[in-house]
């Protein structure tokens, strides 16, 4: 136990905590704890250009190592422009620690300069909040507070810290046993829950895996046993928008993303089969569709460290709580154990075969040099000549969005970055940021549209000063392609402020930054592009023009069953009723 | 087009808390962002060393909804325990509120009496007022002030229902 300041207390928490990176921008109320990081030997603070990029930079950083992101920034506005990338955090689950200045304790509640309730705007959009009234508090809080953002299912935590608690001395406690008092969620399946899972797989004639980005929380070794588990019942696999990684793209088990943008076996698959077994997923709305006609006909087994996401959109038979990983390896013991053997699953994967090959995720394109590229050329085309690079790829939020989620293939968990649940434009170039400072020699490429970029785009400057080799590549459309989409299914096409007018030049804004811009216009020049891209070391913007007016498909329109899927523009016929319509 | 709302069920949910700044706020929150009823809530420090609060909400819903209201509540860092009264068995509920009834003559002289028959002991006079103070059910408190509307009634104050399980058990 050790008299120190309270912002010397931060640092050495940290550093205790294994730190190495924050992601902040100083200010009036968090100037002891910058003064106590200036020069720091371990502790890497990356200065971002807007707090909202600190904490994507956080999710980031967070998302591609699997350990909890640090933010660091001021009161008032500093938190305030946090709450977008927190709420983002809770929505997708990622552990993120939040350290926000205070006006000093005397003065809370006065509305002093910068002043806001940080505690009590965001008391809604994270797992867990402090404001920090005593400094012998601050250690035991710091501790607590990494505690409960990586445990269970994982979130962001805010410590709100007022400067004279900052200023102030107190003791340092390193808490015996690093937990919470109250607070322990399940961890371990129940036994029991796994016996009963294991007979209904063995009995299921048409099972299939949903599984969710839990399974890239629960860390690597989830993702090896979801593996083990499919290669012994044999069963197929499909996967939420967050959970894409944790299954080998190329495996034939694979039958891709499902939902709204999925793929038409995967919908399919999950409306006909009798056993669906939901592994770290929640049953979005974008993955149900129409809850009234999903997967009518099947048991369902949900495997969750939540307890509140079992039973909260569809109910299910089979309730398991516990950690996905703990849980598939229990399964794959349970299974081995009764030396269940595979059934013959020859019907159920003729019937998904069937459905495979209505090639759901063709495109029509011309191939001729000069021709527009399609976007899902250019996204396959970027798959393609990085593969063997072991990429890590984040996104914007969008059509190019679905575009990469259906597009790019993905082999191992944690290499696939996006906004899942809270859909934030602006939040992939800034978690590129905080991958690529967390792998200095792996390639990371976000792949934009024009219209998300430009909500974070200041980041250019970041990636300048810590020289980061971040690639960019714009599928420019000059449209809010998924407004556009939506307008064009529900509103006549009438293109309600959805144009990107006004665009800069992004080739000369790379140059204005010192980074290397290249502008890709037709199909000629996508291959070379892409590897000029690839083979420029430093930074790298790619403004790579596609077809204006391309949709994304299949799309499941709001209000409609998985076996309702539009697969091609051409399907597209009549209008929405307004139930369908007030569907987000 | 018309937004529909489902019928409920009443549940009254003892709710353990540490005794924090800010607790009430994250629960009411959580009540008003997912668009959970609340009919009554009351809270107060039970334990010695002032540790833990006990939460008691009264709400209503259809059962999914109050499964997930109990396990949203669950989750929530400084939650020790979720009962669900109305589920786990027989429990007493009980509701205090003040009266304030005005006037002279008959009324105030029927408003004593029926005072009487509901044992609401008088707890301030003057010649011209009552104070009541009442104990019962919701139902009983409710029927109670609903007479004493006829009666002159000019104030209330209530303090929502607190319950607990019967038996020698304890949550």
């Amino acid at each position: 136990m050790t008299e120190m300041s309270g912002a010397d207390m931060v640092v050495q928490a940290l550093v205790d905590l294994g730190v190495d990176t924050v992601f902040g921008y100083p200010g009036g109320a968090v100037l002891p704890i910058y003064d106590a990081l200036f020069n720091h030997p371990t502790i890497k603070h990356v200065l971002v250009r807007h707090e909202q990029a600190a904490t994507h930079a956080a999710e980031g950083y967070s998302r591609s190592t699997g350990k909890p992101g640090v933010v660091l920034v001021t009161s008032g506005p500093g938190a305030t422009n946090a709450v977008t990338g927190i709420t983002d955090a809770l929505l997708d689950s990622i552990p993120m620690i939040v350290l926000t200045g205070q006006v000093p304790t005397n003065l809370i509640g006065t509305d002093a300069f910068q002043e806001c309730d940080t505690v009590g705007i965001t008391r809604h959009c994270t797992k867990h909040n402090y404001l920090v009234m005593d400094p012998d508090r601050l250690g035991a809080i710091m501790h607590e507070a990494f505690y409960i953002a990586t445990h269970g299912r994982p979130g962001p935590v805010v410590i709100d810290i007022p400067k004279n608690v900052q200023v102030a001395t107190g003791k340092y406690r390193v808490p015996e046993k690093i937990e919470h008092q109250s607070y322990r969620p399940q961890v371990e399946p129940d036994a029991d829950a796994i016996a009963a899972a294991i007979d209904m797989i063995a009995a299921a004639e048409r099972p299939i895996f949903y599984t969710g980005g839990g399974v890239i929380n629960a860390g690597p070794d989830a993702s090896a046993a979801l593996r083990q588990l499919v290669s012994l019942t044999g069963a197929p696999v499909t996967s939420t928008l967050m959970g894409l990684g944790a299954f080998p793209s190329d495996d034939p088990k694979w039958l891709g993303m499902l939902g709204m943008h999925g793929t038409y076996e995967s919908n399919m698959a999950m409306n006909r089969a009798d056993l669906i077994i939901a592994v770290g997923a929640r049953f979005d709305d974008r993955v149900t569709g129409r809850l009234d006609a999903f997967s009518p006909d099947s048991k369902k087994i949900h495997i969750d460290i939540d307890r509140s996401s079992i039973n909260k959109i569809v109910p299910v038979d089979l309730a398991i709580v516990g950690d996905a990983g703990r849980a598939l390896d229990a399964l794959t013991a349970a299974w081995q154990d009764k030396g269940h053997k595979p059934r013959d699953l020859g019907e159920w994967w003729r019937r998904i075969d069937g459905w495979r090959a209505t090639r759901c995720l063709d495109f029509p394109e011309k191939k001729d040099a000069a021709a527009d590229i399609m976007p899902q050329r250019a996204v396959k085309a970027l798959f393609d000549a990085t593969r063997g690079r072991d990429p890590i790829i984040t996104t914007e939020v969008g059509q190019h969005q679905m575009w990469a989620a259906q597009h790019f293939g993905f082999s191992a968990p944690n290499r696939w970055l996006t906004s899942g649940g809270l859909g934030t434009m602006g939040y992939g170039f800034p978690a590129a940021v905080g991958a690529q400072i967390a792998h200095p020699g792996r390639l990371v490429i976000c792949i934009a549209g024009e219209a998300s970029l430009q909500m974070n785009i200041q980041e250019m400057g970041t990636v300048s000063q810590y020289r980061l080799p971040v690639k960019i590549f714009i599928l420019n459309n000059e449209w809010m392609g998924m407004v556009r989409q939506w307008q064009e299914l529900t509103y006549e096409s009438r293109y309600s402020n959805s144009y990107s007018d006004s665009l800069p030049d992004f080739v000369k804004l790379a140059a204005a930054y010192g980074w290397t811009g290249l502008r890709i216009d037709t199909l000629g020049e996508l291959e070379a592009g892409i590897q000029a891209m690839i083979d420029t070391p430093g930074p790298v913007i790619v403004d790579c023009r596609v077809a204006k007016l391309a949709n994304c498909f299949p799309m499941i329109p709001s209000g409609a069953a998985h076996t309702d899927m539009i697969l091609q523009p051409n399907d597209i016929t009549g209008t929405m009723d307004d139930e369908a319509k007030a569907l987000v | 087009m018309k937004i529909k709302t489902e019928a409920g069920e009443r549940h009254v949910l003892a709710v353990t808390v540490d005794n924090e700044a800010g607790i009430l706020a994250k629960i009411t929150g959580l009540f008003s962002a997912r668009g959970y009823n609340i009919e009554s809530l009351t809270v107060a420090d039970i334990s010695a060393d002032h540790a833990l609060s006990r939460i008691t909400i009264v709400t209503s819903g259809p059962p999914a909804v109050i499964d997930q209201i109990i396990a949203q509540l669950d989750r929530l860092v400084p939650v020790h325990q979720v009962t669900d009264l109305t589920d786990h068995g027989a429990h007493v509920e009980r509701e205090i509120a003040l009266v304030k009834v005005a006037g002279t003559g008959d009324k105030r002289i029927e408003a004593l009496r029926m005072a009487d028959v509901f044992r609401a002991k008088v707890v301030d006079t003057t010649l011209t007022s009552f104070i009541f103070e009442i104990t019962g059910t919701s139902d009983k408190v409710d029927r109670f002030i609903a007479l004493m509307r006829e009666c002159g009634l000019v104030e209330v104050g209530r303090t929502g229902v607190v319950a607990i399980g019967r038996g020698a058990e304890a949550l």
